[in-house]
């Protein structure tokens, strides 16, 4: 590109052209996400779930969005005006900066930081601060209470989710996030394969992080009426739910990125061609996908009931069509764009299943209380992400200087992680078992 | 002047700005809450210039440790805090003309030291070679150079936590 008249500020043309795509993208982004939460919702519960506004309900989102930006905008006569006015905006500002250094493919990155998974982690906690100068601000018990739980929450599996990612970071060697997927694609596997243990606890510690279910105790709506948000309404509400998902799509990202091998296809390693020709097999994987898509939304759009809705569901064919005609055509094009749109799909494509895995866990486990909550952080996540850690570097240390193949020495280090995993939850239930007895012969403390 | 070097310019002036009014801030707003927010607004700043120094990891610590962490549990406490006591006490006492004189002084003091000495700054800009990625170089220095003094720090720590959990807990 030519932007010389530019001057000094040709380098930052790129990363704002990103910057601005991804603000306009992301609540739209968001709004799609509560609909498939719903459709999934809907389908686990045997219903069909939004039909009317649009297609199968694929116009709901915006039909959302118009009634919130309309809504009446309430602040309390007691609350902090000031306080109370701001609280969202430093949700929606924390989630939104963390999308900076987030690879979303080889080229489609705003910057490659040197420091960018502290850069990430750094910015989105300071969401936080929406959360309970909210609470606060709303001069509500509800609030106040659904605010200090957050609180408490985000500080105790921030610990455990952090050391899970130091577990990565010894095997990649880096806090770029960029480095740390070619460290992977060097390796030719993920890390989740190297360091389940690692995974499993940064799952965990990322839906405690985000507020959801079944750690949803900020906003436990049968307790706390919806925590630190019971005063907020419209506009104001609304921007606390962008924050959610935002931080949803955040610590999904770097789920992605450190453990699920980022914008790498799935057999990074593996060269499949068909005979006489240069084409990879496995690289036509997001065309069909499209292609699929494409001729379900085609098929089905005769059968809509109203004739709206049979022209936007062909338009939604269309579109879809045009995807997959993108991702065909990006196979014979230069490297760069090839990388850059396959990077792009499989980034998404992996961000979008661990999201379904927090659907999933939403409609599936009942809420924990809050003790529980805390326990389950402190006396078991906590010890085991500290043994993980030690694991792995026993095994670097088994494959750097005793020869030994680092397969072997992380399988058998994640094996007695697991053995001590089941020794910490063992000793938990007895624990708590005898504190119960005891607190019912004496009558409680 | 190039345009680097004045973007560079006005984002210190920004940031030094914003770090010194917000201190001022945190000593004077009445309410404890509003004093908090100051204090994580001139540490962001404080951040701010270090990330123009290219001292990315420092920037990285100053934002996870003292805005995401401690400051998180001030406000925790200040939370629970009965406010309206502080709203109708007396904000400074008899005494703050003495403290603000002697801050006048000291601060004149270190005008006085800096101007004498501007000759040994030197604020010619840095070789390309001092910037490279640090956070290794940290890492390397803190577990090789400075090994002992680290382990002193995290015991030291360690010490303190467990000094507080049994100070605060009436039963072990």
């Amino acid at each position: 590109m030519n932007l010389h008249i530019l001057g000094p500020f040709e380098p930052y043309i790129l990363p704002m052209i990103y910057a601005v795509v991804i603000v306009l993208v992301l609540p739209l982004l968001a709004g799609y996400i509560v609909l498939l939460e719903r459709k999934v919702m809907a389908d686990m519960q045997a219903r069909l779930g939004p039909m009317r506004v649009g297609p199968h309900g694929l116009l709901q989102p915006i039909a959302d969005a118009i009634k919130l930006l309309i809504k009446e905008d309430i602040i309390p006569d007691e609350a902090d005006k000031a306080i109370f006015w701001v609280a969202p905006l430093i949700s929606v500002t924390a989630g939104m900066l963390a999308y900076a250094a987030l690879p979303f493919g080889p080229v489609f990155q705003i910057a490659d930081l040197n420091i960018g998974l502290l850069f990430i982690l750094g910015v989105s906690s300071m969401g936080i601060y929406g959360i309970v100068l909210g609470g606060w601000a709303s001069n509500s018990h509800y609030s106040l209470l659904g605010a200090l739980r957050s609180a408490a929450q985000l500080v105790s599996y921030e610990t455990a989710g952090g050391l899970a990612l130091v577990s990565v970071l010894l095997l990649g060697g880096s806090l770029s996030m960029r480095r740390l997927v070619q460290a992977q694609a060097h390796i030719g596997i993920w890390f989740i394969f190297l360091v389940p243990i690692g995974f499993f606890i940064y799952l965990v510690a990322s839906i405690a992080e985000t507020n959801r279910a079944p750690f949803d105790l900020p906003e436990a709506e049968s307790e706390l009426v919806a925590g630190y948000m019971t005063e907020y309404s419209g506009f104001r509400w609304s921007l606390y739910f962008l924050a959610e998902y935002a931080n949803m799509i955040v610590v999904a990202g770097i789920a992605t990125t450190l453990f699920l091998g980022g914008w790498l296809r799935p057999f990074t390693s593996v060269s499949w061609r068909a005979p006489g020709s240069t084409i990879e097999v496995l690289d036509l994987i997001p065309s069909f996908v499209f292609l699929f898509a494409s001729a379900y939304c085609l098929w089905r759009s005769p059968r809509q009931p109203v004739r709206i809705q049979k022209l936007v569901m062909v338009l939604v064919g269309l579109l879809l069509l045009g995807l997959a005609g993108l991702m065909g055509w990006s196979i014979t094009a230069s490297l760069a764009i090839r990388h850059g749109v396959h990077g792009a799909f499989w980034f998404m494509a992996k961000i979008l299943v661990y999201l379904y895995a927090f659907l999933w866990f939403r409609f599936t486990f009942p809420r924990y209380r809050f003790d529980q909550l805390m326990r389950l952080g402190w006396h078991f996540l906590i010890p085991l992400a500290l043994v993980n850690v030690m694991g792995v570097g026993v095994a670097l240390v088994l494959y750097w200087q005793y020869g030994w193949g680092l397969g072997p020495s992380l399988v058998l280090t994640t094996l007695i992680t697991l053995v001590v995993a089941g020794w910490l939850a063992v000793t938990d239930d007895r624990r708590q078992a005898a504190a119960a007895l005891t607190s019912a012969a004496g009558g409680g403390d | 002047m190039p345009g680097d070097l004045m973007l560079n310019i006005v984002l210190f002036y920004f940031f030094a700005a914003l770090a010194v009014v917000s201190a001022v801030l945190v000593v004077t707003r009445k309410n404890v809450v509003h004093s908090a927010i100051f204090l994580i607004t001139s540490l962001l700043a404080t951040a701010g210039i270090y990330l123009q120094l290219e001292a990315e990891f420092l920037f990285a610590v100053q934002i996870i440790l003292y805005v995401g962490g401690i400051m998180v549990l001030f406000v925790f406490v200040i939370m629970l805090v009965n406010l309206d006591v502080s709203l109708h006490q007396l904000q400074f006492n008899r005494q703050w003309w003495v403290a603000s004189l002697l801050a006048l002084v000291l601060a004149a003091q270190f005008l006085i030291a800096i101007w004498l000495g501007r000759g040994a700054v030197n604020l010619s800009p840095p070789v390309a070679a001092a910037l490279q990625p640090n956070s290794e170089l940290i890492g390397q220095k803190l577990f090789e150079n400075y090994m002992l003094p680290f382990e002193i720090a995290s015991i030291l720590l360690l010490v303190a936590m467990i000094g507080a959990v049994v100070m605060a807990k009436r039963r072990i």
